[in-house]
């Protein structure tokens, strides 16, 4: 009976493991995935690049060209290289990493807002 | 008599499966806890950039990045990084198939493209501050040293932890333990890719213009 037992845990614990393979934020890619994020990754690294280095657009065109381009090379490292997903076993790698993404945003955001006011009060005083 | 078994007298078999079962909770633990780490380096470099976007016109009449920033130069640089982000991950796939000769020689290849990385970045520092903008001219430059050379000493950092992997694999294989690290340093590695995106658009690109 203990013979059966062990027998019984040996193979819940191998579908444990066969179903853990991917857990934890460390889900497998393939080859596939890893050249298309590349591709992807040129392309949205070229645009930016070519814009600034011809000057073909205006500048403020241009910027928001380059953080759309940097946003979005962003996502696709995340997606293609880190292999992250909506899964239920990642939940808590992307909840913690929206936390973060409010706080950078908070941070940087807050940052140059708190002092475009500080320099413009500064000059009222002059 | 299966409870009995348990308590009393556990068989060999048993004790395999609380060390295999409590091994499993260790990757997974690990790893959440290292990507919990890499958010906390986030907010360590948007520190860095807010002090850059606020100090980004505190030139002190001194010599400004568009003198000197060359992107052709920081498009190579970029380069080197994303390829190595990419051979990381084919490193990943060979330590998957339990192939330790392909998983060494694209480690290599990623531990190569760093180096060439630091280098450029190194030269770069050194021909700034040879031409007059160095880490004290000015607030912008103070700022901009602080948040390249962090990117830099993590890459460093990184290499570093490639090589003592490298020592660990080629003693023990590529265990289950080996493989959680490995796992991590691929976070890693790729979270410094992501961070020279917003470095190269934030620093050079806007720089130029």
């Amino acid at each position: 009976m203990s013979t059966s037992h062990n027998d019984a845990n040996n193979a819940l614990l191998n579908d444990i493991n066969s179903a853990t393979q991917t857990h934890g934020g460390a889900a497998h890619g393939s080859v596939k995935e890893y050249v298309w994020g590349l591709i992807w990754s040129i392309i949205l690294t070229a645009i930016p690049f070519g814009l600034v280095m011809s000057g073909a657009l205006s500048s403020g065109l241009t910027i928001v060209i380059i953080l759309l381009c940097a946003v979005a090379q962003v996502f696709v490292q995340l997606v293609f290289f880190l292999h992250m997903n909506t899964s239920s076993e990642q939940s808590w790698n992307v909840v913690s990493g929206v936390f973060i993404v409010l706080i950078t945003l908070i941070v940087v955001l807050g940052s140059v807002w708190i002092m475009q006011h500080l320099n413009h009060n500064m000059l009222m005083g002059h | 008599m299966a409870i009995s078994d348990m308590t009393i007298a556990p068989e060999a078999g048993y004790d395999g499966f609380a060390k295999e079962e409590h091994h499993h909770d260790y990757a997974g633990d690990t790893l959440l806890g290292f990507w919990i780490y890499i958010m906390s380096d986030c907010i360590l470099f948007a520190t860095l950039f807010a002090t850059y976007a606020v100090l980004g016109t505190g030139f002190a009449g001194g010599i400004t990045p568009k003198d000197l920033f060359d992107l052709n130069f920081v498009a190579v640089e970029t380069a080197l990084l994303l390829f190595s982000s990419f051979t990381f991950g084919m490193a990943m796939l060979g330590a998957q198939a339990k192939d330790e000769s392909r998983l060494f020689k694209w480690l290599g290849v990623t531990f190569l493209l760093g180096l060439a990385f630091l280098c450029m970045e190194m030269y770069e520092f050194y021909h700034f501050s040879s031409e007059g903008a160095g880490p004290t001219t000015s607030a912008y430059w103070s700022a901009f040293y602080a948040l390249v050379a962090t990117h830099g000493l993590h890459v460093f950092a990184g290499m570093c932890w490639m090589i003592i992997l490298v020592i660990h694999i080629k003693r023990d294989g590529i265990t289950e333990e080996n493989h959680t690290r490995l796992a991590c340093l691929s976070l890693f590695w790729h979270f410094l890719d992501i961070i020279w995106i917003c470095v190269f658009s934030m620093v050079y690109l806007m720089g130029v213009m």
